[in-house]
């Protein structure tokens, strides 16, 4: 794995986003061939969201021939109340960009058959081709979307009961009221992540240190289902300091060491002008 | 696939830069200079002309659906066509053109007499064209927020139901450039302008309401009530059949229905309205009152005295008939104010004009304000004229600070509005306008105003020093409110009208739109 430690919340983003936007320009996506992004939800990606944003308004980047599938969404929400992931992936990203309705795939917490619906989404996802980067955060319990402790490690999309960790961590989503949050979601499972050509995990916050603690330096566990990634051969976590609160100073040392050789996966930063214009270019016979 | 197994309609992506306060020097011809014009009438609606540059483009094709002839069609057009894309103008600070999001062309340069490849509309609700005013402030759930605006077949679309379920995106992107967008103001009380009085029975009243429905479309106004002040029954004969509640448009600002100031008010407290007009409604009540009137089909908002006899069994008459009953021109106490609320008057007319001043021991109709005797679940609005003589700055805000929600900015302009100085009609009488004043010839009482509704949001926010949302939602929100018409006007919510302005920082109006479609918009000066 690359553990990239940066300072704050506000770098971590950015160097998040900065991989993400180098990682579908130079896949050099078209008509045809579509980069196919895993995307996640909750106030971990925010920064990452806006960061990319700006990226699209400065032309930088565009989503045109992206394809994004959810990690998840709540069961019985409905898709319009805004907590749904269907709001927040629309507010806080897909109406600032230039995506395509048709390129964005979410699970339908209200589907008639929930099942059905799982394995539908994980057809879709074969039928793009199989994620390129699957973007992630974690849990408190060191879950990795939905996938409470105790979830088979190879397990695919379908629905899950949630624990009363998460129920609790999501309860300020909704006005405190432990009531009213969602108990149960789909989910894509720890499988279906694995299969992604690559994954990042984003983990920012002290709150989040014992349990990154738990997924890197600790054994493959599925009470900690993050630990997974351990098996998977490119794996990118990127935290901020009080992430690694629970983490060896050796780990934190080597690592925060491998940082010039991690920072040229973000510089140089490319951007979809300079492409468009090499490819113009590159088309000229002669060079006056 | 659309219902019914057609084949997926290409849909162009087009971004038109709406530019205005800025005006290209003559070498810029070629400049792509974008403005919708109005709808070619034809068998398909949904075509725009937009005035393209020259670029060697193939000359009008007729439209395969049989339209009339178009250069370019946009749009719903079964056949694809060439798509405008503004070229970058070299050598003139250009304002940022809103680059199209067609494949390929985001933001970049396009080689000339390229294609947009052919994007399905998957849209299976409508295939109208959607458009997104960008980079804009809009003013919703009473705050000004950075959000776009959707509009499709005359209505504010939802983006996300849009995005979700009809898996749908934007046609055109309208660039803003930062403006404010507000919904549309709507005017409950204006007797005229512009030379035309609607309290005199002419035989061009029609073209006279036409006209004044067009004119103040600058003004801000998408919708109003024609008010016709006290006059002869005959009168009343004559114009309300003519009068009919329709909706806005190019031609003009949409008609909610009449507002009848009068004849039934108070002697002591006629204003400008003619003596010899006055009428009670004590012998017949109801009848009387629709005797007078002829019809009640287009009225919208009745003015009455409420200490008249009889009175209350009027009031609830015209409320059951869905009319909204107004205070004013009257000298009630505040216990005949609160029972004429009680049986169902929502309004009071230009609050302190022509009714008895705020006593301390009897606040009089000004008292309903701060009422706690009104029923439940209702609430009073009152009008405010505030052009700053109508009511002094420091009355404005007495009533704004006393009840916020409840004021609705009125012009109750006059014949005289948007003419020069001098001497006009009102109704039955002649009166004088000098600057912003208008009296009754040869006396000092004030008769109407000539202000104009934006003039009216200017100075009520100035004098305030109020939110600008505030300021505009008293001219938009409030009045529809009023008239119970908030679910569908006065706001910029999902599925309500798309009558909405442009708005620079100091609420001056940039562009009036109705329906989704511009209707007016300020012109640059300059050249």
């Amino acid at each position: 794995m690359k553990l990239i430690i940066l300072e704050n919340y506000s770098q971590a983003s950015e160097w998040a986003a900065k991989y993400i936007r180098n990682r579908i320009v130079q896949f050099g996506p078209g008509p045809g061939r579509f980069f196919t992004l895993g995307l996640p939800t909750g106030s971990t990606p925010l920064g990452c969201y806006r960061k990319l944003v700006e990226y699209y308004r400065n032309g930088d980047l565009s989503f045109k021939y992206v394809k994004t599938f959810n990690m998840d969404e709540y069961v019985g929400l409905p898709r319009d109340h805004p907590e749904s992931y269907h709001s927040f992936m629309w507010n806080n990203f897909f109406k600032h960009i230039d995506i395509s309705p048709e390129n964005v795939h979410i699970l339908d917490g209200n589907a008639p058959d929930l099942q059905a619906e799982c394995d539908a989404f994980e057809e879709k996802i074969k039928a793009a081709g199989g994620i390129e980067l699957f973007v992630g955060g974690i849990g408190p319990d060191g879950h990795i979307a939905f996938n409470e402790p105790g979830s088979s490690l190879v397990s695919r999309t379908r629905v899950k009961t949630l624990a009363m960790d998460t129920i609790l961590a999501n309860a300020r989503f909704f006005d405190g009221d432990l009531s009213k949050v969602p108990t149960m979601a789909l989910t894509v499972g720890v499988g279906t992540v694995m299969d992604a050509r690559e994954v990042m995990i984003l983990i920012t916050g002290a709150h989040k240190a014992f349990a990154l603690y738990k997924a890197i330096e600790d054994g493959v566990n599925h009470m900690w289902t993050v630990s997974a990634f351990q098996q998977h051969p490119n794996t990118v976590f990127v935290c901020d300091e009080d992430a690694t609160l629970e983490l060896k100073v050796k780990t934190v040392k080597y690592f925060k060491g491998l940082m010039l050789v991690h920072n040229k996966l973000v510089e140089p930063l490319y951007s979809m002008k300079e492409m468009e214009a090499e490819r113009s270019q590159s088309k000229k016979p002669y060079s006056d | 696939m659309l219902p019914g197994g057609a084949a997926p309609r290409p849909r162009l992506q087009v971004a038109v830069p709406l530019e205005w306060g800025h005006r290209p020097g003559p070498g810029a011809l070629r400049a792509a200079r974008w403005r919708p014009a109005a709808r070619p009438r034809g068998p398909c609606s949904s075509q725009r002309r937009l005035r393209a540059p020259g670029r060697g483009r193939s000359s009008p094709s007729a439209c395969p659906r049989g339209g009339a002839p178009v250069s370019p069609p946009l749009t719903c057009c079964p056949v694809p066509r060439q798509p405008l894309v503004p070229e970058p103008r070299p050598g003139l600070a250009s304002p940022r053109p809103v680059p199209a999001s067609c494949a390929g062309h985001r933001g970049f340069a396009v080689p000339a007499g390229s294609r947009c490849p052919a994007m399905p509309s998957n849209k299976s609700v409508s295939d109208a064209p959607i458009v997104q005013f960008t980079n804009c402030r809009i003013l919703r759930d009473h705050q000004l927020q950075r959000e776009d605006l959707w509009v499709r077949e005359g209505k504010i679309l939802n983006p996300e139901k849009l995005f979700f379920d009809e898996k749908g995106s934007a046609d055109v992107q309208l660039d803003c450039k930062d403006s404010i967008i507000a919904p549309g103001f709507i005017d409950v009380q204006i007797n005229g302008g512009f030379g035309v009085d609607f309290s005199l029975a002419t035989d061009d009243f029609k073209s006279g309401i036409d006209l004044v429905s067009q004119k103040i479309l600058s003004h801000g106004v998408t919708s109003f009530c024609p008010t016709l002040v006290t006059s002869p029954s005959s009168v009343y004969h004559q114009v309300l059949p003519q009068i009919s509640v329709r909706n806005g448009g190019t031609h003009g600002a949409g008609i909610l229905g009449a507002h009848l100031e009068g004849p039934f008010i108070s002697k002591e407290k006629k204003g400008a309205h003619p003596e010899h007009c006055l009428r009670t409604f004590e012998a017949g009540a109801f009848q009387d009152l629709l005797a007078t009137y002829g019809s009640l089909d287009c009225v919208q908002i009745v003015t009455l005295a409420p200490e008249m006899r009889r009175s209350s069994e009027v009031i609830r008459e015209l409320t059951k008939r869905g009319i909204c009953v107004s205070l004013g021109h009257s000298v009630a106490n505040l216990s005949q104010a609160e029972e004429a609320v009680q049986h169902g008057a929502t309004f009071i007319t230009h609050l302190f004009n022509a009714m008895l001043p705020f006593h301390h021991r009897d606040p009089g109709i000004v008292g309903l304000l701060t009422s706690d005797r009104i029923p439940a679940g209702r609430k009073v609005f009152y009008g405010m004229i505030s052009d700053g003589i109508h009511t002094n700055p420091a009355a404005l805000r007495i009533a704004h600070r006393a009840h916020p929600k409840g004021l609705v900015l009125v012009t109750d302009a006059m014949a005289g509005m948007g003419l020069a100085p001098g001497r006009h009609t009102l109704g039955q009488q002649v009166v004088e306008i000098d600057g912003l004043n208008t009296y009754i010839a040869g006396t000092k009482t004030l008769s109407g105003s000539v202000a104009t509704m934006d003039t009216c949001v200017r100075h009520f926010q100035e004098a305030t020093g109020c939110a600008v949302e505030t300021a505009l939602e008293a001219a938009s929100l409030h009045p529809a409110q009023l008239l119970g018409i908030e679910h569908k006007k006065g706001t910029l919510n999902y599925d309500s009208d798309a009558d909405f302005l442009m708005l620079n920082d100091s609420l001056y109006v940039q562009a009036t739109y109705i329906a989704g479609e511009e209707v007016w918009r300020q012109d640059v000066s300059g050249m």
